[in-house]
């Protein structure tokens, strides 16, 4: 029997989740200012009188779609202080969808590296 | 042989969040399926097709149904964290305010729609079309589902029903709505602002 | 979604629960017992026997339409089926075999025994589990009602846009199947979070992650397998359905549309779909092996690894089944390497049961035989796979009858064997009398003579270049004789599976004439064992407290200084005897049921007329918000005589309120 040695590293894995770090109300309108602010950020991209962004137009975009992205994840929907095991499912599911849609993308002849290129 | 405790738990975790975050990771392959199959068909239009993205689109209007549904995140975390200090009026306030603001967002998408299909760009008409209303439609389904659910916390926080004991509830809605939001984060950056 | 009662559910004054009635017209069914009771329970066990006698009925039907299939095929220029008729056979053929027998077989073990093996009595969301079953059911007789309306579905259970488009496929047969697979696909995702959550949250006291039994940690993959490929399915018939129903382009090449696409997407799905079908397989097997060996499983945790290894990499490998499809020679490389990494943790399963078996006391039991049969022909299976995954010879065999009895020899091979030897292995502990077993053997060998009289000549068939698909062909092409070969051989396979009918009914007649069975007529090592036979209603008088892995075995038996084995108590002085009579568990459910009849309503409207899609949708609404509002429970139960409520595991319905919202989304959120 190998395995009653395991048993310690396992309950451990499940996050005590009572370090519930709670903003307060004015820290979420603060997370929500910094997303409005990208998110003019964004919009003004495509007024392309404002500032030219040139080949660092896409990659611009996806920084700030990611940014805004993770912060949601992070502070709205409370992952960051959470238990492990929600992020573990939830960031499964994202990869698989990025891996293997991505992989498909490149099969129809799409390759991620055009993107700096344009 | 002895006997465990009758109400153990593997995990502190709740049942119902656990779900809701293997559905929301279920989702993603949902909409990541999508947003793959609109990114392939847009570049897949035909040579000298008539109706393009880049003339349908209005991305002012948009931005700000955009800025609509990102607010919205913001009142449904106040909503969550109103229900958690147990003070049900405010709580009141911010669902309800979270509902309309969604369906500000679905009004205007609804506008967006029917304005496409004016200028001619129908679900039917090329591939780009089919793909941006399916995935678009797809979205504005969730989003619509969202704010029938908030309107039943609604309802239940007038009768009673939704007390400081069901934040966990309020909270889980939330992830949802969330999830939706951000959804709508890549579809925005990914559909719209793309060059077209 | 939230109109719940919050009603407590702890009562510390030992009194009953005077629950409110929040609508006074609802109430939750009482019954439990008779035929009534079986629609409205949400008891793991009973869902777990009727996922099981779904399956069992539906491999009967497929099995027909096999019959029928070869029949057409036993000569040459054979008129006993057309070419439609014939096209509409073998994809309901496949479509039956893969989504209303294999996959429900093993939701059907997983049911019944995930919650047993890890020590607890139910799943997480008891009424959500029986509406996981009635979804499926309500999907599966949806299909299969395609025969009386139109013609079944006629593209294959691959479904190849555009070839499944409109102008290809006129008849409704296509729209029943997409439908009808996304009504099961709900059924599948929610049972796959059901029981993720039921595992990460209800494992009994001691019960850590690498006490598990290898089964569950199998089923365990499953689940999570499901939970990513169903959405991506869903999305891929949603396409279709698109098409077929409101002319969109997806898959109309005249648009532009690129004829991969459906490909790529459905077998994104595919091929973790295989390993949904053969891992709950390999997880029985791996119970069986070291009970009838008398040793340990051997390498536990290569085991497990092995099959999250599986599990993961089975993502990485879909565009094999493209090879011939014109997909460039950077992903046919690609693929073909990630195809043969594969096949790396498959052999080092097979090798970990054969040194399970090594230098083991061995018994051959019925189980046991279908076990062994299961790694001996996979093993031929995957071998056959490996010269698939080398680019260049898969070319040639693309579409041939090579790939038939490729994947028939790891389909029937490997889930058919090893889950019917799970039905033989866990018998006596679901229904309380065991299985015979020497028309078990009977069984046994002609299932696997008949198996390999059938598929077997599909290899030389196939290399000699006979298509799949094709309804006849004409002699003098050198394939007469095996055809004539294999339909023998299946209807062998036929024989067996009376067989086996026969051994149900006659084992059932006899069962008073013959010894008890006890709680562990196996000497078996995981819990399931440690309860009475036929497992009581609460499963556990008391929730198990575990040690080690195995734990009931080093309960049984123990080793003395000089290293031998000896007894240390008998199964029935230590399982459980299952006579507590006041555990307190959820009250049945009439919504489940409700909710999953609204669906099936939904599908017709979409296929004949829209107003039936407002019917069931009022039905699903309805019982939705049915569902949320119902008692959490029934406040006439009789709760014990001390006054204790075990809410060990009602949280699903003890708790009912938060669970609906999340339900309640899950259940509209795909059907859109």
């Amino acid at each position: 029997m190998t395995t009653a040695s395991d048993s310690a590293t396992v309950e451990d894995t499940v996050e005590n989740d009572e370090e519930h770090e709670h903003i307060s109300d004015w820290g979420y309108v603060k997370v929500a200012l910094l997303l409005a602010v990208i998110t003019a950020l964004e919009v003004f991209t495509y007024f392309e009188s404002v500032v030219d962004w040139g080949k660092a137009l896409v990659p611009a975009l996806l920084v700030m779609m990611v940014i805004k992205f993770g912060v949601v994840v992070a502070y709205f929907m409370h992952l960051k202080f959470d238990s492990q095991v929600f992020t573990r499912v939830f960031v499964a599911g994202l990869l698989f969808a990025i891996g293997v849609y991505l992989a498909m993308i490149m099969a129809f002849g799409f390759h991620p590296w055009e993107i700096f290129q344009e | 042989m002895e006997h465990g405790d009758e109400h153990h738990r593997s995990t502190p975790l709740s049942h119902e969040k656990l779900a809701m975050w293997a559905f929301l990771g279920s989702e993603c392959l949902l909409f990541g399926g999508l947003i793959s199959t609109y990114m392939l068909y847009k570049n897949k239009l035909p040579e000298g097709t008539a109706i393009s993205p880049g003339e349908l689109f209005d991305i002012p209007f948009t931005s700000v149904t955009t800025f609509v549904l990102l607010m919205s995140s913001l009142t449904m975390v106040l909503s969550v964290s109103s229900i958690t200090r147990g003070d049900l009026r405010r709580n009141r306030v911010w669902l309800l305010t979270t509902a309309l603001l969604g369906a500000v967002f679905i009004g205007g998408q609804v506008y967006e729609f029917t304005a496409f299909y004016n200028e001619g760009a129908g679900f039917t008409t090329n591939l780009w079309s089919s793909a941006f209303f399916t995935l678009t439609g797809f979205h504005g389904v969730h989003v619509s589902i969202g704010i029938v659910m908030l309107m039943s916390l609604f309802i239940g926080n007038l009768t009673g029903r939704i007390t400081k004991a069901s934040a966990e509830k309020v909270e889980i809605i939330g992830l949802y709505w969330h999830f939706v939001d951000i959804v709508w984060i890549v579809i925005f950056t990914i559909v719209y602002l793309f060059p077209q | 979604m939230a109109i719940v009662e919050d009603t407590p559910r702890e009562l510390t004054t030992g009194q009953p629960a005077v629950a409110e009635r929040p609508l006074g017209v609802l109430t939750r069914p009482t019954s439990t017992e008779g035929w009534k009771s079986w629609l409205t329970t949400v008891d793991h066990k009973r869902i777990g026997i009727l996922y099981g006698a779904a399956a069992i009925f539906f491999f009967v039907v497929g099995g027909i339409e096999a019959l029928l299939i070869r029949l057409q095929l036993a000569r040459p220029g054979a008129t006993v089926l057309g070419a439609d008729l014939y096209n509409q056979v073998f994809t309901m053929h496949g479509v039956t075999m893969i989504f209303l027998v294999a996959m429900p077989l093993g939701a059907a073990f997983a049911n019944y025994l995930i919650p047993l093996q890890i020590g607890t009595r139910d799943v997480a969301f008891p009424r959500l589990n029986a509406f996981s079953f009635w979804c499926f059911l309500a999907g599966a007789i949806f299909i299969n009602t395609s025969w009386f309306l139109g013609g079944a579905p006629d593209g294959g259970w691959f479904a190849y846009a555009p070839n499944t488009g409109v102008l290809f496929s006129p008849s409704n047969g296509m729209d029943f199947f997409a439908i009808g697979l996304q009504i099961t696909g709900i059924a599948s995702l929610l049972s796959a979070i059901n029981l993720i959550v039921t595992v990460v949250n209800l494992r009994a006291p001691g019960m850590t992650w690498f006490r598990m039994p290898v089964f569950t940690w199998m089923m365990l993959v499953v689940q999570v397998l499901l939970l990513f490929a169903i959405p991506v399915i869903t999305l891929a018939l949603f396409l279709l359905m698109f098409d077929r129903l409101w002319g969109a382009n997806f898959f109309n090449v005249e648009a532009g549309a690129d004829p991969l696409l459906w490909e790529h997407l459905f077998w994104i799905f595919g091929h973790p779909e295989v390993y949904i079908l053969i891992l709950p397989a390999f997880g029985a097997v791996s119970e069986i092996i070291p009970v009838f060996s008398r040793k340990p499983i051997f390498g536990y945790k290569f085991m497990i690894f092995s099959g999250i290894a599986i599990g993961f990499m089975g993502w990485g490998v879909w565009a094999h089944h493209m090879f011939a499809s014109g997909i460039g020679p950077i992903s046919v490389a690609a693929f073909s390497v990630s195809t043969m990494f594969i096949a790396v943790p498959t052999g080092v399963k097979i090798l970990n049961w054969m040194a399970t078996m090594w230098g083991g006391r061995l018994r051959f039991t019925t189980p046991m035989l279908f076990a062994v049969g299961l790694v001996s022909m996979f093993t031929i299976g995957g071998l056959s796979g490996v010269t698939h995954s080398v680019a260049p010879a898969d070319t040639q065999q693309t579409d041939t009858y090579y790939i038939v009895a490729h994947f028939h020899y790891v389909v029937f091979g490997g889930v058919i064997l090893g889950l019917f030897g799970g039905m033989y292995f866990w018998w006596p502990k679901v229904f309380g009398y065991a299985l015979d077993d020497r028309a078990g053997k009977w069984n046994f060998w002609l299932m696997l003579i008949g198996f390999n009289v059938t598929f077997g000549p599909m290899h030389l068939l196939g290399l000699q270049g006979m298509s799949r698909r094709i309804q006849t062909y004409s002699s003098g092409q050198g394939f007469d004789l095996w055809n004539m070969v294999a339909t023998i051989g299946s209807f062998m396979i036929a024989l067996s599976v009376l067989v086996f009918v026969g051994n149900i009914l006659q084992s059932y007649r006899t069962r008073n004439r013959r010894p008890p069975v006890g709680p562990d007529p196996w000497d078996g090592r995981s819990l399931e064992w440690a309860t009475a036979s036929p497992t009581p209603v609460h499963n556990f008088d008391y929730v198990p407290v575990v040690e080690s892995l195995d734990d009931f075995w080093h309960r049984k038996w123990g080793e003395d200084e000089d290293g031998n084995i000896v007894r240390l108590a008998t199964a029935e002085q230590i399982a459980q005897t299952g006579e507590r009579r006041d555990v307190h568990l959820p009250s049945p459910s009439y919504w489940p049921l409700v909710v999953a009849i609204g669906l099936p309503i939904i599908g017709y409207g979409l296929i004949f007329n829209y107003w039936l899609c407002m019917v069931g949708g009022a039905i699903v609404l309805g019982g939705v918000y049915a569902w949320i509002m119902e008692p959490t429970d029934d406040p006439d139960a009789a709760h014990g005589p001390d006054g204790h409520d075990d809410h060990h595991d009602g949280d699903g319905d003890g708790n009912g309120a938060t669970t609906d919202e999340s339900e309640a989304e899950e259940l509209e959120a795909p059907v859109g």
